[in-house]
């Protein structure tokens, strides 16, 4: 995207100098807010912190406890259970909401009303939906009973809970991510539509061989960024199911929440916190590597 | 950052020391400086009688103003802890039993009983046992102000319809094997879609419109809202000794025996099964008329008796088990930061709180029932004034062995989600009951090693 203009005059150096000065701002917002708390994270997961003593140093004992900790492994497996979940089906959701608005429709209001759900604060979304999808007093529950079937407990079966909030999460976020990927659709030049319309190819056809293979970085980036806020789940979780029914739902980042806010084991959540954070890091990298991100085939 | 906010507040001390230098040289006001304590509490519902506690305080001490700050229970523990690790603490807060130990342990509240022998503070004038909840090896770390006890609530139009007033609810009896007459009343007050009872042979458990009782099942690890005060009615105990115990009995076979009669009631359908059980408080269950009764605490009076209540409520005593009727009873107390500056002014705030001088003021407001008995009476009289019936509580409270305390000790809250855990997934047909909690038991004890 950038302009590849083949002639430009040698730079001189102050430029260098001057755009340093203007980096310092985010430079120095990110040592506050990122770097130096992830370097205090990482000096606390190796000690016994708690908050009220001063943190000793304990070496590898948190991360040898979390290795055989069985609540750990239970918040990894149902993370990653949300993550399939939720990705799959907002992926999925998003790109035919994205193509439907390409092909068929440019309506701005229908984008706009696309976005409501992304607006309503996540704490709100759970409210609601706890209330909607409640075993008892849920209007869900109402209209399947008018029908002979249930009651379903959405959130209070240790089978649906995850899938009950992959979905309210889904219904949040799929008008936002078919927004990205709208737009991504948006790169790809018209005429390539027009000669495979010419070449006698339908829309499905046209889809998979080009908007799909066409849109690959930009899903790519969508993907990625996804999947780094999937992995963070826990708003949801709070409002709705605070990790139960036993653990069904009791997700990483509520983990890493429970035993630092509510158990005082900071240095045992910062040892959480920073296997959280590898495991991301080689996720992207991984998936990066695998949809070859930073290429274009529009060249 | 640390060093820097160290700085900021070194700064802005001297800022201060110097503007009071300064009036203090201008002025010459006798009886000491003027002191601001602040004070934290979590209930919304007690702050205006708190307040009024603060206001009479000031009157007494002109030169002692109470700051008080409220914060909603959830995160009440955890702003709490913060502020203490950050080294600016509420020079005087609110403390239950889960969560006190660990300030007690990290050295974090002033040891009151010297105060408390300098000053004669009576400590027979408390509900029993209550101020020996906030002791520890000769220590003090707390006055009592309240305490709760548990009753059953139950809807009374709906129990009306199926033949059970007051009276029948009067003194029911409860045993593991068939629930006593207490099963009874909850069969029939659990009713289908075709207004058949639970006793009615044509009962169809599956297509249930009211459930005779809601259990509790976030309960941790005291069942104080169920399962705990079954069990102490067989003559289970929590703990090796309590307050500061070590060692947990969560595999007594008698625990087991009331997890799996909860588990019958699931099975013949008078409650609802764990996994289809409402993610919504039962207080909204009742209100909205799909459960008949369960056991609450004393401190819900407001909620099932006032005006926001959509249906009509009535307390009933808890059933009475083999070895008697049973109630949990858990007190709150107020407790001074080791770390004040003010604690001469904090101790009399303190000593304030807990006399009947605010307690009596607290009473009256009919919000809580006071810890001073005298207090208690107050708030009663102060119920009944409103017409509401709120006997049931007293009469436990004061009935001879008629409750049990609330464990006391480290570690509360990994205890509380262990147990928790075990308890739900026995009710879920994961493991039988003894299992679940024998291994439950054996993680716990851990804990303390």
């Amino acid at each position: 995207m950038t302009s590849s203009t083949p002639h430009h005059p040698a730079r001189r150096r102050d430029d260098r100098r001057a755009a340093w000065w203007f980096l310092v701002p985010v430079l120095a917002g990110f040592g506050v807010f990122y770097g130096y708390p992830a370097v205090r994270g990482l000096w606390y997961s190796v000690t016994d912190y708690t908050m009220l003593n001063t943190p000793s140093f304990v070496g590898a004992e948190n991360y040898s406890a979390l290795m055989r900790d069985g609540d750990f492994w239970n918040a990894l497996k149902v993370t990653a259970w949300y993550v399939l979940l939720n990705i799959g089906s907002q992926t999925l959701l998003a790109l035919a909401i994205a193509a439907l608005m390409h092909r068929l429709t440019r309506s701005v209001v229908l984008r706009a009303t696309l976005l409501l759900p992304w607006l309503v604060p996540n704490v709100t979304v759970g409210l609601l939906w706890m209330w909607l999808l409640d075993t008892n007093l849920g209007f869900l529950n109402h209209l399947l009973g008018t029908v002979g079937i249930g009651p379903v407990g959405f959130l209070s079966d240790a089978s649906l809970a995850m899938p009950s909030i992959a979905a309210i999460n889904t219904w949040s976020y799929t008008g936002y991510t078919a927004l990205l990927l709208y737009a991504g659709m948006l790169q790809i030049p018209q005429y390539l539509y027009e000669s495979a319309a010419i070449d006698g190819a339908g829309e499905w056809r046209m889809f998979r061989r080009v908007t799909l293979p066409l849109l690959r970085p930009v899903l790519a980036l969508v993907l990625v960024v996804s999947l780094i806020g999937s992995f963070q789940i826990f708003d949801t979780i709070a409002v709705t199911t605070k990790g139960d029914p036993v653990g069904a739902t009791r997700a990483i980042y509520f983990f890493i929440y429970e035993e630092a806010f509510r158990f005082f084991h900071l240095g045992y959540a910062a040892a959480a916190a920073i296997c959280l954070a590898l495991i991301l890091g080689v996720l992207t990298a991984v998936q990066m590597r695998l949809l070859r991100a930073s290429r274009s085939d529009l060249a | 950052m640390i060093r820097r906010s160290r700085a900021g507040a070194a700064l802005l001390s001297l800022a201060v020391a110097a503007g009071l230098a300064a009036c203090s040289s201008s002025g010459d006001e006798a009886g000491g400086d003027a002191v601001t304590l602040d004070y934290w509490l979590w209930d919304d519902n007690q702050k205006a009688s708190y307040q009024a506690c603060a206001d009479a305080f000031h009157a007494d001490n002109p030169n002692i103003t109470i700051k008080i700050s409220q914060s909603a229970w959830d995160v009440y523990w955890q702003n709490l802890t913060t502020q203490v690790a950050a080294g600016d603490a509420p020079d005087v807060w609110t403390n239950q039993g889960s969560y006190y130990p660990q300030f007690v342990t990290s050295g974090q509240i002033l040891d009151l009983e010297p105060y408390v022998k300098a000053d004669n503070v009576d400590l027979s004038q408390y509900q029993a046992g209550l101020a020996g909840l906030f002791e520890k090896d000769g220590k003090r770390y707390g006055l009592p102000k309240d305490w709760d006890t548990m009753a059953v609530v139950y809807n009374t139009d709906h129990l009306k319809a199926q033949g059970l007033d007051a009276a029948a609810l009067e003194d029911l009896s409860w045993n593991p094997t068939d629930g006593g007459t207490f099963e009874q009343a909850i069969a029939k007050a659990t009713v289908d879609n075709n207004g058949k009872n639970g006793l009615d042979p044509a009962f169809d458990k599956t297509k249930v419109k009211v459930y005779g009782f809601l259990p509790e099942w976030g309960d941790g690890s005291q069942g104080q809202n169920g399962w705990g005060n079954f069990a102490a009615m067989l003559g289970f105990t929590y703990l090796d000794k309590n307050p500061w115990g070590t060692q947990f009995k969560y595999d007594d076979p008698r625990l087991a025996q009331v997890i799996d009669w909860y588990k019958s009631l699931i099975a013949k359908g008078y409650s609802p099964a764990l996994d289809l059980k409402s993610t919504l408080a039962r207080d909204a269950l009742l209100n909205a008329g799909k459960g008949a009764m369960t056991i609450t605490g004393s401190w819900m009076i407001n909620s099932y008796l006032g005006d926001s209540a959509k249906v009509k409520f009535a307390f009933a005593p808890l059933p009475a088990g083999p070895q008697g009727r049973k109630s949990a009873i858990n007190g709150l107390s107020d407790a001074i930061w080791a770390g004040t500056e003010h604690k001469d002014e904090a101790w009399k705030w303190v000593k304030f709180l807990a006399s009947s001088d605010c307690q009596d003021i607290v009473g009256g407001n009919a919000v809580v029932f006071p810890a001073i008995k005298t207090a208690s009476d107050k708030a009663l009289a102060a119920h009944e004034g409103k017409g509401r019936d709120v006997r049931a509580f007293i009469d436990q409270a004061t009935a001879p062995n008629g409750t049990f305390f609330l464990p006391i000790t480290d570690h509360g809250s990994e205890v509380s989600k262990i147990v928790q855990d075990a308890i739900q997934s026995a009710v879920l047909g994961r493991t039988d009951s003894a299992t679940a909690l024998k291994k439950a038991n054996e993680q716990v004890n851990a804990l303390f090693k």
